[in-house]
């Protein structure tokens, strides 16, 4: 762990660089036409500056995205509608929803087609193709229709956010809960255990490990969800929201800050799930 | 109430059809009959619910409807196809994949690049890319090389991720086999380690399918010229005209599921020594 630390942080550092060397790069030709226009002549270091202070940027450079987002997370009330924190909660709220739902729907699923045989020939390669189809595609049609039945607010997205996550949620217990060998099922048979015993103290517990690695997968596609569902919304409120309302004003600063904070949402509720897992996981003796 | 009872029974035939396949000897035979008993099943029901309760068709269509909706808009459904399909999704898939495999080969040579580049790649692989949507649309303009630029993004991290672990995954026995052998790095990597990561290279293939639709359809929200299946669907949701709509779905869902298959089936080919392949 400790040993790749210099080789990430010199990665990151090198893209950092790169950022703002494109940022100069992208921003230059609107830098140039200003520059004509007022007559002025731009040397290499006010170019430079200008590029990476204009109001709306082509590509913004770090900085002016890290002012942005600490003007709309700190400075800001985190009821107005302008505060960045508030729009994460909008959009937190219904990935959460979403991942519960999807989490408890993908259990009862796995658990199902691992014991009946029926359903695991019928309703398995159903799992499967569902994730072939670009489900993302419907979601405004999701949106609107459960708009139009009265159900409006979290649950639409949330629903989005479970169908992208239950998925593998049903992969992995369904493996997890069959990864058992011969010979444990076995043993649990000499000690006359019954279906229920033997899924409560051999199954269940085998399968955790793999639970947590598809939670954590199902976590991050739920959050996409989330935001792809804010999208047709109108605009209302959530991150999704924000990014469609500053592409519709060419607010680039507006986009990047949000972007940023998806993505910051997205890593700490996938290291909240791995924390998780590693205590679990001490606890049971499996790790 | 006729057709709520037909859906009841077409319920209840299905599953006991089903039930009675699975208790048949496992065959290819009963293997691929039983998900498709159970997809007539399901939309046999559809047809059954939505006109048993009389359920409004702006609402939800009824699979007889979309079907016909279906074939009278195959014109239509064609310039989506190839717009959003063929121009966006599958340039930017062959793109992306292509130049995450080349970069993988290129970075497998020095581990200090592995071992800064993989934490990295699996962070944002996990990140909401498709969140770089409006950005890229900005810079590409509203034609298709924009949604092939979202593509590009999307499926290049996890691509990858899957090329840098697969290179990685012979072991040292393998390696010095080959050195035995007097193997240059050249003849190591194509004789030994390509072929040991297609398994690898393949799970990437076959996630970027899905990820290369989703990307070029969504991005078409941000903005596109008056053509395209992401387009139509905001546009039809918007004139309710759920019909068309489901029609796309169905579009998406055929592509979707053929472009996987396809890869999968490919993959048999390539990598018909994998235990995972060999019943």
């Amino acid at each position: 762990m400790r040993r790749s630390v210099v080789p990430v942080l010199s990665v990151v550092g090198f893209l950092l660089v790169m950022w703002y060397a494109a940022a100069v790069w992208l921003n230059a030709p609107w830098a140039y036409d200003k520059a004509t226009r007022s007559g002025e002549v731009l040397t290499t270091s006010t170019l430079v500056a200008d590029t990476w202070s204009q109001e709306k940027p082509k590509l913004p450079a770090p900085h002016q995205v890290g002012k942005e987002i600490w003007k709309t997370t700190v400075e800001k009330k985190i009821t107005s509608k302008r505060s960045l924190i508030y729009h994460s909660w909008v959009t937190l709220s219904a990935t959460l929803l979403g991942f519960v739902m999807g989490t408890g729907l993908g259990i009862l699923l796995a658990v199902g087609i691992v014991y009946n045989r029926t359903m695991d020939m019928s309703v398995m390669p159903w799992v499967i193709a569902s994730q072939t189809i670009p489900i993302l595609a419907i979601a405004p049609m999701i949106i609107v229709v459960l708009n139009a039945v009265g159900i409006s607010g979290l649950l639409p997205k949330a629903m989005i956010s479970m169908y992208l996550s239950f998925f593998p949620v049903v992969v992995g217990m369904v493996k997890g809960l069959r990864s058992p060998d011969q010979m444990q099922l076995d043993q649990m048979r000499t000690w006359f255990a019954s279906k229920s015993q033997t899924f409560w103290k051999l199954r269940l517990p085998a399968s955790m490990p793999y639970l947590f690695t598809s939670l954590k997968i199902g976590m991050a596609a739920s959050l996409v969800g989330a935001i792809v569902g804010e999208l047709p919304t109108g605009a209302v409120a959530g991150l999704g929201a924000r990014l469609l309302a500053g592409s519709y004003y060419g607010q680039t600063i507006q986009i990047w800050s949000a972007l940023l904070m998806a993505a910051a949402l997205a890593a700490s509720l996938v290291g909240i799930i791995g924390i998780i897992q590693r205590v679990t996981l001490k606890r049971m003796g499996m790790a | 109430m006729g057709w709520l009872i037909f859906a009841v029974v077409a319920w209840i035939v299905g599953w006991m059809l089903n039930v009675w396949l699975a208790r048949r000897p496992p065959s290819r035979l009963t293997g691929l009959a039983s998900p498709i008993v159970f997809g007539i099943t399901l939309i046999a029901v559809w047809e059954g619910v939505v006109n048993g309760f009389e359920i409004n068709q702006v609402l939800l269509p009824a699979p007889s409807v979309i079907a016909v909706r279906f074939a009278s808009s195959t014109a239509i459904l064609w310039v989506d196809f190839v717009q959003t399909v063929l121009k966006g999704a599958l340039s930017g898939y062959i793109i992306g994949c292509g130049s995450a495999f080349l970069i993988a080969v290129a970075i497998d040579r020095f581990p200090f690049l592995q071992r800064g580049l993989l934490p990295v790649g699996n962070f944002v692989a996990a990140l909401p890319v498709i969140g770089m949507a409006p950005i890229l649309v900005m810079w590409f303009g509203f034609d298709w090389q924009s949604k092939a630029a979202v593509v590009v993004v999307m499926v290049f991290f996890p691509m990858l991720v899957n090329t840098v672990q697969g290179l990685q995954s012979t072991d040292a026995m393998q390696r010095d086999l080959m050195r035995t052998y007097a193997a240059g790095y050249w003849k190591t990597l194509l004789k030994l380690r390509l072929p040991a990561a297609m398994p690898f290279v393949f799970n990437g293939l076959k996630i970027g399918t899905t990820l290369a639709l989703i990307g070029a359809i969504v991005a078409e929200f941000f903005g596109s010229p008056v053509k395209g299946m992401g387009f139509r669907i905001s546009t039809s949701v918007g004139q309710l005209a759920l019909d068309l709509v489901w029609a796309e779905i169905v579009v998406a869902a055929i592509v979707g599921s053929a472009f996987y298959g396809l890869m999968a089936l490919v993959e048999k080919r390539v990598t018909f020594w994998h235990p995972s392949q060999r019943n």
